[in-house]
């Protein structure tokens, strides 16, 4: 530094020499320099914010999926999904903030901003974005929207209704605590309220399944076959806003785009030719055409939810995965971030002695019978953890693989209301369940089985 | 459905649906068709199992012979009497759950200008006075905050008549109706001020009474829609049943109504005269003479 430029030092508000070549520099409020260069005035020529976008290469899902190389990245849930949706050639997100989504909505924007998304906006509130959602899919785009808890609940109503009018979507749920009391803490209660909707419903135990559901349900949700609403369901907090690996495809690349003409009911672009709605007297006031009509279309949409099997299976690798469960002593049933915390416990009953086997339920909607029912056949004990209080994974399973199991159910450990799940809880429901001795925990019952107790059972009624 | 995006090679014709043939050969598909013309062409909504001397069903009709690009609308409606005629029309219509309407059209509009571009997509909000100003309210509200671009029609009969004769938003202060049995307590709504507050381009009141009024204001909404911002008709659709007007006094009660409280009025934006002196040639609303002189003549 010059002596004549010293003898110009100047201070910034706490008195600190600003040491800069530049004597102009300007400090913030807080007196720190700026140190953002502005770009140089002669060069006029503006980036085009959606260069990298356009850029994208369209290529097979086949290639997408199972192909393309991938990198390893260490990223949040919210993140994931985000990078999910850049790949997936989506038209259409409207948002709503909700916590814990609002970071993935928000990064949605992003994506917009990037012109990765073609429209984007913040709707009112959660029934006007799903209203939206309906109109955009009814005309013919590929859309993305995000809610949690409360959210869910307030857009149930034309949530509910996309299977009936076969609406292709996809919505993600990163699910917490439904009011009252108020809270924002991971719970996955909400999932009971869309398992029966119609609608696929996918349970993401991490960073890395949000990524690839996201993406995967985009074309399934939209087979000719299938065309239903496929709902992504994560378990707040723990997956959104931890990080994880995710393995991803370069950002170079996208899924083919949502053609309309493939549903499985015409798009309302006023391309098709037009059908009176009803030309009768009003169908839904005839008790006749009012009984058929909605059986039958209700008869349909579950037929569909069916036929996603095999897109399930081919895209997704299955609908459940499976661990250890031949001749294991006890098998954990387990959606969702129980997954994480049941692998922990069975490393835990390893150093026991104990051999437990893990069945992870990828798809809730369709449920997996026909695998649980195989894979249960000679299981002894079966151990379900949730996040929630009601046990809705717990009900189904049991209902599926009953009379196909001598097995003990065990519908437990149970945590809700935000409570996070100690691996232990898990290790004392197999060896509560294996010895007979009744946890001191939650409730533990067994329903089925050669020994079958009365008491047990009303227990295990009583707490599911 | 468009006539410009799909054409039938010639002897095929034949197998598209009924429907669709009798709206090409004897509708407004393709071509122009007025008011002043009904009874000598197809219309949209023929049959429809509405009440006797039904002025919203009169109004309805009006509206759809009005559309300015029937082949190319799509209707978007809610739980009410009018879904039990619009359901009938020989065009898209969508009816989702209570209150959602001006949500649905926000997506379709958006979702058909992504797909179709410049093409214009006539999306048409149709509900009545509960549907809009009770349960729908907020996303009608917001649609127009959000400046969606896409017609709203009230079908304001100031009752829920769908279920029965209840009171609604819009019923007059004191009006006796079930749910309301000493009397409304509190004035109608003023929707047509909140959709200037919240940016329409164009507002319009109307009864069903002078057709002609009618398919102007229509095809004004429609239009400035396309391009301009949110446009919001209001129509007197008197319930002959829940307010027993004598089926042939329907229109004098209509006329009457618009003596005393349903004046014909009409709010529109200078950017949506211009478009519409520009784009359609309105000559209502274009420049005074004095600034039109200092443009070359074409």
């Amino acid at each position: 530094m010059s002596e004549s430029l010293e003898a110009e030092v100047k201070t910034n508000p706490q008195g600190d020499p600003i040491t800069s070549m530049e004597p102009e520099q300007k400090t913030n409020p807080q007196g720190d320099p700026i140190t953002s260069v502005a770009a140089p005035k002669t060069v006029d020529v503006k980036k085009d914010p959606h260069a990298e976008a356009k850029k994208q290469r369209m290529v097979t899902p086949e290639y997408m999926f199972f192909e393309a190389p991938r990198t390893k990245e260490f990223i949040t849930g919210s993140e994931a999904a985000k990078e999910a949706v850049r790949r997936s050639n989506v038209d259409l997100s409207i948002a709503y903030p909700i916590t814990p989504q609002s970071e993935t909505m928000q990064l949605i924007g992003v994506l917009y901003g990037e012109g990765y998304v073609k429209e984007y906006y913040r709707g009112e509130e959660e029934y006007g974005v799903m209203s939206a959602i309906a109109g955009a899919s009814r005309a013919g785009v590929r859309c993305f929207t995000a809610t949690a808890g409360p959210g869910t609940l307030r857009g149930i109503e034309p949530i509910a209704s996309w299977p009936g009018h076969r609406l292709p979507a996809l919505a993600m749920f990163t699910c917490r605590v439904v009011n009252a009391p108020l809270a924002i803490q991971p719970d996955n209660i909400e999932v009971s309220y869309l398992l029966n909707c119609g609608m696929i419903v996918f349970h993401a135990e991490n960073q890395q399944d949000l990524f690839d559901f996201i993406m995967k349900g985009f074309i399934i949700s939209e087979k000719n076959d299938v065309t239903l609403p496929v709902g992504v369901a994560c378990d707040g907090f723990f997956v959104t806003h931890a990080r994880g690996y995710v393995h991803m495809q370069e950002k170079g690349i996208k899924l083919p785009p949502r053609e309309a003409w493939r549903g499985a009911v015409p798009v309302l672009d006023a391309e098709n030719p037009p059908a009176r709605l009803s030309r009768d007297a009003p169908v839904q006031k005839s008790n006749f055409m009012a009984y058929n009509i909605h059986a039958v279309w209700q008869q349909e949409v579950w037929a569909a939810v069916e036929r996603s099997r095999k897109y399930i299976n081919q895209y997704m690798g299955g609908l459940v995965t499976a661990e250890n469960v031949e001749g294991a002593d006890a098998i954990l049933v387990a959606s969702g971030s129980a997954v994480a915390q049941s692998r922990e416990a069975i490393r835990l009953c390893k150093d026991k002695g104990i051999q437990v086997g893990l069945i992870k339920i990828r798809s809730l909607r369709p449920f997996p019978i026909p695998e649980l029912r195989q894979l249960c056949a000679k299981a002894k004990l079966i151990v379900i953890p949730e996040f929630n209080y009601v046990a809705w994974l717990a009900k189904d399973v049991a209902a599926a693989i009953y009379g196909y199991s001598k097995a003990k159910i065990v519908a437990g450990p149970h945590v809700y209301g935000g409570m996070s799940m100690p691996v232990e809880m898990i290790v004392d429901e197999v060896t509560g369940g294996l010895t007979g001795k009744k946890s001191g925990n939650v409730p533990m019952s067994a329903i089925m089985g050669t020994d079958v107790d009365q008491a047990a059972v009303a227990h295990f009624m009583q707490n599911i | 459905m468009s006539l410009d995006y799909v054409k039938f090679s010639t002897g095929f014709e034949k197998f598209m649906p009924k429907e669709y043939r009798d709206m090409v050969e004897h509708g407004p598909f393709g071509r122009k068709v007025s008011v002043s013309q009904m009874g000598t062409f197809k219309e949209i909504l023929e049959e429809h199992p509405m009440c006797a001397g039904c002025a919203m069903t009169l109004f309805i009709r009006l509206a759809m012979i009005s559309f300015p690009n029937p082949e190319d609308t799509i209707t978007v409606g809610t739980a009410g009497c009018g879904r039990l005629a619009i359901s009938q029309a020989a065009i898209p219509f969508v009816y989702g759950n209570y209150g959602d309407q001006n949500g649905v059209a926000s997506g379709l509009s958006r979702g058909l200008r992504l797909r179709f571009g410049d093409k214009p997509k006539d999306v048409v909000v149709m509900v009545g006075d509960g549907g809009m100003a009770d349960i729908g309210f907020s996303g009608t509200l917001h649609s127009w905050f959000r400046k969606e671009k896409f017609a709203t029609i009230m079908l304001d009969n100031e009752v829920y008549g769908n279920t029965g004769g209840q009171e609604s938003g819009m019923t007059n202060k004191g009006a006796v109706l079930k749910m309301a049995p000493l009397g409304k307590k509190f004035e109608k709504m003023d929707m047509v001020s909140m959709a200037k507050v919240a940016g329409c381009a164009y507002v319009a009141t109307v009864v069903p009474n002078n057709p002609r009024r009618v398919e102007s204001v229509i095809k004004k909404a429609v239009l400035i829609a396309r391009e301009v911002g949110p446009t919001y008709i209001q129509a007197y659709t008197s319930c002959n049943i829940e307010y027993a007007i004598p089926t042939d006094k329907v229109m004098e009660d209509a006329k009457n109504v618009e003596n005393d409280r349903y004046q014909f009025s009409e709010y529109i934006t200078d950017e949506a005269k211009q478009y519409l002196s520009e784009r359609y040639g309105y000559k209502e609303f274009l420049p005074k003479p004095a600034a039109a002189a200092a443009i070359p003549q074409a």
